[in-house]
């Protein structure tokens, strides 16, 4: 195992409203090396898409990053002046947005775009950006490359947009790819076009990818490591696998409960997790699942349950009550066998 | 009438029963105008001939992906957008010679659940009376049995009479699409269009909406047309499946059929393109289809899927297949196992 390229460590942000200070995100810490994926998945309203902001520090004028630190390559980015900051956008950080369509300017040609940001951030003449353009946009797969590159956003569809989105994305070869629900506009035939093509490029590149969704789908096609989120805590952390198999967090077992399945035979009712999610203003003391948990007790209510690990081997780690005894258990027989 | 203009039966799924609506060879075109005299240049061919039958007590769906005319066939069918050309026939009587009072009549007996719960409701009115109002507008009910009602669906469908008088916004998402629901089953509908009903909502809420749907059909028999693009869903809700690309029925068949054992090439796609929430399965084998749907202004010749199938052959390019009447009915020259 490599160095960490990026390291969130209790990450808080807040945004000033005119109702007072709102914390959307309480407490995130994760790890990733390159050429890792990791996927964040929650509901809306969950702090999911406002983590990657504060990594990318796009919070805008009412929001700022309060706590905790993200540590790129050993750089903190929290301490950088704005200046710095945009040496690292796009240089060494790049984004896929949601929607293809608003995050493209609609009044300049796709090779207008591209080429703006090569020179800016690689310094190469008109001439060679526009080359390199093209080569940009036929990896990601679009036909007729050096045609399309004097097209407008609007004579593209949807899936061609998202394709152009990534080609920008990766053209500074960033050490980290932050995509913010990148396929949830898109059909899934075109779906599954564009995340096979951003599994091909991962392998070639050593890029690490931070997937944002709220679809288990795609996070069970495409992630490594997987955290859950909800009410802007992490309630799980866990590799893939173990995330699908042995779910721990009542949250998490819900979730993946509520999915209806393609692979089994008909259902006859699914699992629903009862209430809706709390609004920040609105926040439950204590856990903040204890409102729709089904295994509620007088602890949850009264108390904040830790971030703890599990299984430390698998860095397997959950915020609920339920598993604390547990936890001390394995602690103990871990020290007893120190001592034996 | 030429051999495509005639209705197909399809298949002998329940032919016990009557249909509750019939669709025969339903068409809906939208011009495209250019110029300064809005000269008609073309058409964009949104639905273009459909064949089924609903019947009473079933969910059938429609599935397809963006642009393919599903949403537009919902809308035809309870008459929001009057079809160009074929028919509609609810419980025998066409839609589209009907005298306006029986039309208003029979719309009582079908109603819409719309994608986005926000943008349907009225944002200035209370729930109470957005509830009301249709019992009103139609006169059924004075304004006290009308309050009554609401109470009586507000309960049925997980909200309580306590939310009223309060205005859409202070409601969730799910919450926002229960008055939804709510607002169908005000008239004790027979049939209900679900137009991507839970698209919207958050995963934890898609499944309580879904259950919802599922119980409601038990306890009044309903049944519903549900149009989405998500496959769990249709899955999950539905007892038969009509599969459209291009403003066509590609696919139609009961829901295991479909799943298990898909006949048409694009239905394989489809299912293969859905990202499945187990990571054991991500390495298996999958058809990922290259290009984007054609534009329905120009549809291809021949089989509109000839040029994405990976099984395409001269015959595709030349000649249209048509919907075979089985149960299981497909229209493809080379149908898969």
């Amino acid at each position: 195992m490599g160095e960490n390229i990026l390291e969130v460590d209790k990450l808080q942000t807040a945004f000033r409203t005119d109702k007072g200070e709102v914390v959307s995100v309480e407490e995130v810490s994760f790890q990733l090396q390159p050429g890792e994926t990791i996927g964040i998945v929650g509901e809306s309203g969950c702090g999911k898409s406002v983590t990657s902001l504060s990594i990318m520090r796009l919070l805008g004028k009412h929001g700022y990053i309060k706590n905790g630190s993200i540590n790129l390559n050993g750089n903190d980015l929290t301490k950088l002046t704005e200046a710095e900051m945009r040496k690292v956008r796009g240089n060494e950080i790049s984004m896929i947005f949601q929607e293809p369509m608003t995050s493209l300017n609609p009044v300049f040609t796709i090779g207008n775009q591209m080429v703006e940001l090569i020179r800016l951030h690689m310094g190469l003449n008109a001439k060679k950006a526009k080359s390199y353009a093209v080569e940009m946009l036929k990896k990601v797969g679009i036909p007729r490359a050096e045609v399309i590159i004097d097209e407008y956003p609007h004579a593209l569809s949807g899936g061609m947009r998202q394709r152009v989105m990534i080609a920008m994305a990766l053209s500074c070869k960033p050490k980290l790819l932050i995509a913010d629900e990148p396929t949830t506009a898109l059909d899934v035939t075109i779906q599954a076009q564009i995340l096979e093509l951003m599994k091909s490029l991962k392998n070639e590149s050593e890029t690490a990818i931070m997937m944002i969704t709220h679809d288990l789908g795609v996070i069970a096609e495409m992630a490594d490591k997987v955290i859950v989120m909800y009410a802007g805590q992490v309630v799980e952390e866990a590799d893939v696998f173990t995330l699908f198999d042995e779910p721990k967090h009542p949250y998490t077992k819900g979730l993946i409960d509520s999915i209806p399945h393609l692979e089994y035979d008909a259902q006859e009712k699914l699992y629903s997790i009862p209430g809706s999610v709390p609004t920040l203003q609105q926040m439950p003391k204590g856990c903040r699942f204890h409102t729709r948990c089904p295994y509620v007790t007088e602890k949850c209510i009264a108390e904040k349950p830790p971030h703890i690990s599990i299984d430390n081997k698998r860095n397997h780690k959950v915020r609920c009550w339920l598993y604390e005894e547990k936890q001390q258990e394995s602690m103990s027989n871990e020290e007893r066998e120190v001592t034996v | 009438m030429s051999i495509e203009t005639l209705p197909i039966k399809d298949g002998i799924f329940k032919q016990q029963s009557q249909p509750l609506v019939e669709i025969q060879n339903l068409k809906k075109y939208y011009p495209i105008k250019k110029g300064i005299l809005s000269k008609t240049v073309g058409h964009v061919k949104a639905v273009d001939g459909l064949n089924f039958s609903i019947y009473p007590g079933e969910t059938i769906s429609l599935v397809g992906e963006s642009g393919c005319g599903k949403s537009t066939t919902g809308r035809a069918i309870v008459k929001l957008d009057p079809p160009t050309d074929g028919k509609v026939l609810f419980e025998g009587k066409d839609m589209a010679t009907i005298q306006h009072k029986e039309l208003r009549k029979i719309r009582t007996e079908m109603q819409i659940i719309f994608q986005d719960p926000y943008s349907s409701l009225n944002p200035r009115k209370r729930i109470g009376d957005l509830l009301a109002e249709p019992l009103i507008a139609h006169r059924l009910a004075t304004k006290e049995e009308a309050n009554k009602k609401v109470d009586q669906i507000l309960e049925i469908v997980g909200l309580t009479k306590f939310h009223k008088s309060r205005y859409p916004h202070e409601f969730s998402g799910g919450q926002r699409q229960r008055v939804g629901i709510a607002r169908a089953l005000m008239l004790n509908p027979k049939l209900i269009v679900c137009d991507e009903p839970v698209s919207a909502l958050d995963v934890s809420i898609q499944a309580q909406v879904l259950n919802l749907l599922k119980d409601l059909q038990k306890e009044f028999n309903l049944t519903y047309l549900f149009i989405a693009h998500g496959l769990g869903a249709v899955k999950y809700i539905s007892d038969r499946i009509a599969v459209m690309y291009l403003g066509k029925i590609v696919e139609i068949g009961k829901t295991e059929e479909i799943f298990k054992n898909p006949k048409h090439p694009y239905t394989k796609v489809l299912l293969s393109a859905y990202p499945i929430p187990n990571p054991h399965l991500r390495n298996r084998e999958r058809i990922v289809v290259e290009g984007d749907v054609p534009s329905p202004a120009n549809p291809p010749k021949g089989c509109r899927f000839h040029t994405r199938c990976p099984m395409a052959q001269a015959i595709c390019k030349e000649k249209e297949p048509l919907l075979n009447a089985t149960d299981h009915s497909v229209a493809c020259h080379f149908p898969l196992n």
